[in-house]
């Protein structure tokens, strides 16, 4: 390297998230020790505008040729200071990040004088590493303006509809034979008092008829293969496989609901779940002189931890149409807590209550019971078992993952949650996007949704889509695996085969056996270049050379 | 043009720029951020608010 190696580092107090744990001054004092350190600042917050505009100031009037900044995560602010070097003149990529947020005031937070010497080893190994960082240049490469929707339900149909009017060519698969998902099987979409079914089916009219929707449906996919921009589709058809590519993804392929089979003497005829419930609305064959729904079955125990969200209001929902359609019904809803969010569903709840429907709360530790013509609860005021009469038990169960979640989530290599949701790429960064680029996700896939909620997920996942769509030309980071040794490479393709973002293939060069590197599909992981035996790959900004020397600058601490 | 400079409307502002559309954002206050930036961290992640 040609240029002397002027460093500046600077160390965010993060108001008191920070310095109200670890001796900042004493960390700012120590950096100006370390080598090729001309410039130290201590910042309030290095993210706010002033502090993004001490480090632009000091790249010119120190002529810093290398950044590091120690504060908080670089997955949300990584970004932000790289974009700060770039607008000071400075390659976005002679900028190192030391996170003493997460891993030293954070976790250390009684440890005031350890945790400050842990922040002192983390900057000095950042600070050997920056000096040895070198340039980097974005990747480009030209984007497929198609996309590709998985399942033909609200959330399924809402973003290709979207995308289509957009302009964009879609392919929608759909599993079954027919568009329309949970919805068709639904009553009344509160609180429109829509019928759900004709709004599904006028939505699927509209898919159908869209031009620049090429409708799939008995049909589901089989491979992808690729990356954002150019992933190649295997779609099985009842009339055999169709191959397509496209740019972007967006999975909706919704959820199920739990089948309470084996709880509080389910039978699906005098013991039934609420999605039963509605198909008897839609058939005309509800009658019922006294109803007793259950809430949280099968849901918020220890084998499914989470609550499904929307059964609250789909029993509230459902009450008020027992009530509306045959008024000397007694409705009973045990509860544990009522969701009832928002205006109108919180209208909804009130209105229940006024037409007579009561809501009684039970203990999980002591569940309702229920015997041929009553339910026993405990009130929890009274202190005593009641006997509730009933015809007919409402069962509220959750929406659970469906079943093919597991097979797309490794089609596409995307992650799903600890109940086999798919997981979204950031709770508020991400969170209508996979981790991995390209890929979208709405709905149902998610989380449980009300139709309105998916729907606005829907419309928000292929605004992210189109994105990249309308760039025609995606950037992708350059901190990527690259071939630095061709000649060392043996072809070996154990690589290949580890590889978990498809980035890597074999190529028969004139040297014979040759790893070529898909730049933009790489994540820049690393599991190649530690697989490596002949150390023919690196990643850039994580060479063996830099990451030594951040280790021998650890144990020189 | 986007009327806000909140979370919801930053979010908004930045998609539609990165569309390749011009964007013109009108905050009433002095500094955008909204009530986000009032918060110290946020659930469920931890993430510093601002």
């Amino acid at each position: 390297m040609a240029d002397k190696i002027r460093i500046g580092v600077f160390v965010c107090d993060c108001g008191s998230n920070i310095a109200g744990y670890l001796d900042v001054k004493e960390l700012a004092e120590y950096a100006k020790t370390l080598p090729n350190v001309v410039y130290v600042k201590e910042n309030l917050y290095t993210c706010s505008e002033s502090g993004i505009n001490e480090i632009k100031d000091a790249i010119g009037k120190e002529n810093l040729n290398r950044v590091v900044v120690a504060s908080c995560t670089p997955r949300t602010h990584e970004p932000l200071f790289r974009g700060t070097c770039g607008e000071g003149g400075l390659n976005p990529y002679l900028f190192e990040m030391v996170n003493i947020r997460d891993q030293c005031s954070w976790v250390h937070m009684q440890e005031r004088e350890r945790g400050t010497d842990k922040a002192k080893d983390l900057i000095r190994m950042g600070v050997a590493k920056a000096a040895l960082l070198e340039p980097q240049e974005p990747i480009q490469s030209q984007m497929n303006p198609n996309a590709l929707v998985i399942g033909g339900g609200i959330s399924g149909m809402t973003a290709a509809l979207a995308l289509a009017n957009r302009g964009y060519e879609t392919t929608l698969v759909e599993k079954s034979p027919q568009l329309g998902g949970l919805l068709l099987r639904l009553d009344k979409l509160a609180p429109s008092d829509m019928d759900a079914a004709t709004f599904a089916n006028q939505q699927a009219e509209l898919v159908k008829k869209h031009p620049k929707i090429h409708l799939l449906t008995s049909a589901e996919v089989d491979a992808v293969a690729g990356y954002i921009g150019h992933f190649n589709v295997f779609a099985r058809t009842a009339d055999g496989e169709e191959n397509f590519d496209v740019g972007v993804i967006v999975v909706a392929t919704g959820a199920q609901v739990l089948q309470p089979t084996g709880m509080y003497g389910y039978d699906g005829k005098t013991v039934i779940n609420q999605l039963e419930l509605e198909e008897r609305f839609k058939a005309g064959t509800f009658s019922a002189q006294n109803v007793v729904m259950i809430q949280c079955v099968g849901a918020r125990n220890e084998e499914r931890k989470y609550c499904s969200r929307i059964c609250c209001m789909v029993a509230i929902k459902n009450a008020i149409a027992i009530k509306e359609l045959s008024p000397s019904t007694g409705v009973r809803i045990l509860y544990r807590d009522i969701q009832a969010y928002g205006m109108e569903n919180e209208a909804l709840f009130q209105k229940a209550k006024e037409l007579g429907v009561l809501f009684i709360k039970y203990d999980p530790n002591h569940p309702p019971r229920v015997e041929s013509d009553k339910v026993m609860v405990q009130h929890h005021l009274l202190g005593r078992e009641l006997a509730l009469p009933q015809d007919l038990v409402v069962l509220s169960t959750p929406l659970i993952a469906g079943e093919d979640n597991e097979t797309i989530s490794k089609l596409l290599r995307v992650t799903l949650d600890e109940n086999k949701f798919f997981l979204e790429g950031h709770v508020k960064l991400k969170p209508l996007d996979f981790a991995t680029d390209g890929i979208y996700l709405c709905g149902n896939a998610h989380y449980p949704a009300t139709a309105r909620e998916a729907i606005s997920q829907a419309l928000g996942a292929a605004s992210r889509a189109s994105i990249p769509l309308s760039k025609g030309v995606m950037t992708a980071e350059p901190i990527v695996s690259t071939l630095v040794d061709e000649d060392a490479c043996r072809g070996c393709g154990l690589c290949v085969a580890l590889c978990p973002y498809g980035a890597l293939e074999i190529q028969h060069t004139e040297k014979g056996r040759k790893v070529k590197v898909i730049p933009v599909a790489c994540k820049g992981c690393g599991v190649c270049a530690a697989t490596c035996y002949q150390h023919a790959l690196s990643i850039n900004s994580y060479t063996d050379q830099q990451v030594t020397e951040q280790i021998k600058a650890f144990l020189r601490g | 043009m986007v009327i806000g400079g909140g979370i919801a409307g930053i979010q908004a502002a930045l998609d539609l720029a990165e569309m390749g559309i011009q964007v013109h954002m009108v905050e009433r206050l002095p500094s955008i951020g909204g009530k986000m930036a009032q918060l110290d961290k946020t659930f469920p992640t931890n993430d510093c608010a601002i």
